[in-house]
């Protein structure tokens, strides 16, 4: 029996050490939240924080967590940037299918937690890393700036 | 047929498919009203007053349920806050989408199909209503009115919910011809309404049919024979049954499987095997190979699609001009990976999935399994992407296959069965290859003769084949906007000339057949202007007058977009009008190519006149998004073939468009009263060929084949 933690919560799990953080999470936890979408950290579906930093899930094995915290999609309305993030994606009704949004909202969130106020190439850097296949980038960007403005 | 009837196009497809008697008048059928208050298959009002819209169409990010919601609800006068929503059952005589004859979301129709359907059983349900609160008001029904769920006597002052109405409302017979609102009184419609599915898409809760989570489940990963068409020869699986949380190595005729604890110890377990496969004879097949087939096949006469005037005399007559486009396989990729969860015990199969076709989930998988259809019971949900590859029901029917095998212990346990990523591009249905030839005549500054040949796979022969036959073989898809082009030209001539390409199998793909007739028509209409001397908007006006909805979209385009302002050096801009879907759209792409061929984009503008919309924001953002699909494929997108598979496979090979290559894109949405157009597939249709004339507008480049040809434009080879 392993042990994370997960939006707060000490969760209890069995997985062997290699499992990656994504599978854990989805199959034997039972948090669907994150999303799996190509199992390459080539899109960015699967991103969760670990200690308020955003890391693709679908490589990193779970042992490598530790005793870390891990923010999901469930828990990152927790943070005042998650929630800034969720409502200016709302108000900006930024989402189609919305099956990238989970890692498209912790990459932004983990963007405003640590950067208040970005501009574009501040946007670009810490978003190109996440595909969307309905294109929503447009309102994307204009969300983060709208959370940005909400934030503040 | 006559040659006259042969004028077809996704405008009549409704009465050409309906003439052939394959396909189902819609009806409405009266549902036993038990419980709450049930007047047709969408609509359900209880006691409580809140109000269940049910769902024919799928969600897969088009803002369908909003749309429909929005129509159900304004014919009702229900309280929109307050509706409900539920996926549809599959069920053809009461869910199918009307020109298919069959419950599939998909060809930007749903609107268009459901408008009236839905308007209908809306003011239907409205109607009964009014009808109940005036006989226990002992009123005429006429001077009552609905709004928010409540029924109102003005005269008295009187009120009363939907819900306290339902058990007189249920005795009632629906009217089969309700009157609709007049579009000026419309409170929902026309207003840019928030979506009802996106707060459970910010926080996770939202489910997708890969969500699905069931006690005892097991999970399974899968491999399909590389090569088109190959079979399994052996399996050595030695390493995999020593991984710890393996349960069974599945091994079918062309797959093998994994079932195990976890999607990753099924993954662990299929990457540990040993599998040889038998490839079979479409190892020897490459693109090359296709590509010389279909530009063999070009050269053959097709069926005509459109005949005006007379093209040959017309051609022969003035100074020939010609181009060929080429069109490449393309993948789907939806964000979510094809999957399926099941349980199959002996008599019965319980799917959860998300699918643009349930009833056909439903149909194949009752089939392969020899069960009555009701044994089979289907749950849709959210899908993460369609954009046509969710139109199948292959990923269902090999989830079946597999849980066929389970025996002993797993014998009837539910299981999940995901697709890699790598399975996903490689065992697609893809957007065929075409290739596209047109020749020309100018005369006075106009087109005078147009002759069109498409060809290309018809998709459509293998998705809907009696539509096909009715059609005597002319794929309306593949030519849709070919036989519909807009400009007013006295000399046509279309033709599609069908040709497969061996072993790989070909699909819709958003856009679907406009993306090829669009790309062509509007690369050559560029083309003519630059041989006519003409500005590209002025010459696409000059010959728009008979199609003023487009043309006003066109020079709107070109207003909003700075049409005619200097630009730097190996900057352009380039314009797309189109009618596809029913909708009116013009497109300027600005791009700049810079001296090693590579592209970017600097601004995108577009001008739709969609008719009424419904959701005016969904109308946007679905423009945006398209033209991102499209310029994506444009840009990037091709999925070649060597010896018998596919070459690419996530995406660092099979390349996505990302946020920081994407500029700002202006949609401006024409007001207009007529019937609704579809917009889903239309961005997707506007992207390449704008593209393509900025491309051409900056570098004199004429580029005649998609992905853009990146060492042509830096003057390393011709394009």
């Amino acid at each position: 029996m392993a042990t994370l933690k997960i939006n707060g919560e000490t969760k209890n799990f069995e997985a062997t050490p290699d499992t990656p953080l994504l599978w854990v999470l989805r199959d034997v936890i039972g948090m669907t939240g994150t999303k799996f979408g190509c199992g390459i950290a080539q899109c960015g579906a699967c991103t969760v924080h670990v200690d308020g930093k955003p890391v693709r899930s679908c490589l990193l094995p779970v042992s490598a967590v530790g005793d870390r915290s891990v923010t999901t999609i469930e828990g990152i309305g927790a943070t005042p940037a998650g929630a800034a993030v969720q409502k200016a994606w709302l108000e900006l009704e930024v989402i189609q299918c919305g099956y990238c949004q989970s890692g498209q909202i912790m990459s932004a969130a983990a963007l405003l937690a640590t950067t208040p106020n970005p501009d574009d190439s501040d946007i670009n850097a810490a978003m190109a890393g996440n595909i969307c296949r309905c294109g929503t980038y447009v309102r994307i960007r204009d969300a983060i700036k709208r959370a940005a403005g909400n934030a503040a | 047929m006559q040659l006259d009837d042969l004028t077809i196009s996704r405008r009549n497809l409704l009465q050409g498919a309906a003439a052939s008697g394959v396909l189902l008048a819609f009806h409405m059928p009266v549902r036993a009203a038990t419980g709450p208050f049930a007047p047709n298959a969408f609509i359900r009002i209880a006691a409580d007053n809140t109000t269940t819209l049910v769902m024919p169409q799928v969600e897969m990010g088009q803002g369908t349920y909003t749309s429909i919601s929005m129509i159900l609800a304004e014919e009702l006068d229900a309280d929109f806050a307050k509706v409900a929503l539920e996926h549809a059952p599959p069920d053809d005589k009461l869910y199918a989408n009307p020109p298919f004859g069959l419950q599939a979301t998909g060809n930007s129709n749903s609107i268009r199909a459901f408008w009236t359907p839905l308007r209908t059983a809306g003011a239907a349900a409205r109607a009964m209503l009014l009808q109940a609160a005036a006989s226990q008001w002992k009123v005429d029904p006429a001077t009552c009115s609905a709004a928010n769920s409540m029924v109102t006597h003005a005269a008295s002052g009187r009120t009363i919910a939907f819900g306290a109405l339902i058990n007189d409302a249920a005795r009632l017979t629906p009217p089969e011809k309700p009157a609709l609102k007049d579009p000026k009184n419309f409170t929902l419609i026309g207003k840019p309404l928030k979506r009802l599915d996106t707060p459970e898409k910010t926080n996770g809760k939202a489910v997708y049919g890969i969500d699905v989570l069931l006690p005892g489940m097991k999970f399974a990963a899968v491999a399909q024979c590389p090569v088109f068409g190959g079979k399994v020869a052996k399996v050595d699986d030695t390493a995999t049954k020593k991984i710890a949380g393996v349960y069974k190595i599945v091994q079918l005729d062309d797959a093998v499987a994994v079932v195990a604890d976890t999607t990753w110890t099924a993954k662990k377990g299929l990457a540990a095997l040993d599998i040889t496969w038998n490839e079979g004879a479409n190892a020897k097949i490459s693109s090359a190979e296709i590509w010389a087939d279909l530009r063999a096949a070009s050269q053959k006469d097709g069926l005509v699609a459109k005949h005006e005037g007379d093209a040959a005399k017309a051609l022969a007559q003035g100074e020939r001009i010609e181009a060929a486009y080429e069109l490449p396989f393309l993948a789907h990729a939806p964000m979510e990976p094809l999957n399926c969860v099941l349980q199959l015990t002996k008599d019965k199969c319980e799917i959860w999935i998300g699918t643009q076709v349930m009833t056909r989930v439903q149909g194949t998988v009752a089939q392969l399994l020899n069960f009555p259809l009701d044994k089979v019971v289907v749950h849709n949900h959210l899908l993460g992407g369609g954009f046509g590859r969710r139109l199948e029901p292959d990923m269902a029917l090999l989830s079946v296959r597999i849980a066929q095998k389970l025996d002993g212990e797993l014998e009837g346990s539910p299981l999940k069965v995901i697709w890699s990523r790598e399975e996903d591009i490689q065992h697609d249905v893809y957007r065929p290859v075409y290739r596209d030839t047109i020749a020309a005549t100018l005369r006075d500054g106009k087109i005078d003769a147009w002759n069109y040949r498409v060809t290309g796979s018809s998709v459509l022969a293998r998705w809907l084949p009696p539509v096909f036959e009715a059609l005597k073989g002319v794929d309306f898809d593949a030519v849709d906007s070919a036989a519909d082009m807009p400009y007013d030209i006295p000399n046509k001539h279309v033709e599609f000339t069908r040709a497969e390409p061996p072993a790989v199998p070909t699909g819709f793909w958003r856009g679907v057949g406009p993306n090829n007739n669009v790309f062509a028509t509007e690369c050559f209409i560029d083309e003519l202007a630059k041989k006519a001397g003409k500005d590209p908007v002025a010459f696409r006006v000059s010959m728009l007058d008979k199609e003023p909805r487009l043309k006003a979209a066109v020079q709107m385009a070109a207003e909003k977009s700075g049409w005619g302002q200097a630009l730097p050096a190996r900057v352009g801009r380039g314009i797309c009008a189109q009618v596809s879907f029913a909708s009116f759209i013009a497109t300027v792409v600005e791009a700049e190519v810079d001296e090693h061929g590579e592209v970017r984009l600097r601004r995108i503008t577009s001008a739709v006149d969609t008719g009424i919309a419904v959701n005016p924001d969904t109308v946007i953002a679905q423009l945006q998004g398209g033209l991102i699909f499209g310029l994506t494929a444009a840009l990037w997108g091709e999925i070649t073939i060597e010896r018998g598979r596919v070459q690419q496979s996530n995406f660092h090979d099979y390349r996505m468009l990302r946020i920081d290559e994407v500029p700002r894109i202006d949609v401006h949405v024409i007001k207009s009263g007529e019937a609704p157009g579809g917009i889903g597939e239309t961005g997707a249709n506007a992207g390449p060929p704008a593209l393509r004339n900025a491309i051409y507008a900056a570098t004199g480049v004429a580029l005649r084949r998609l992905p853009i040809d990146r060492a042509a434009l830096a003057g390393k080879r011709s394009a």
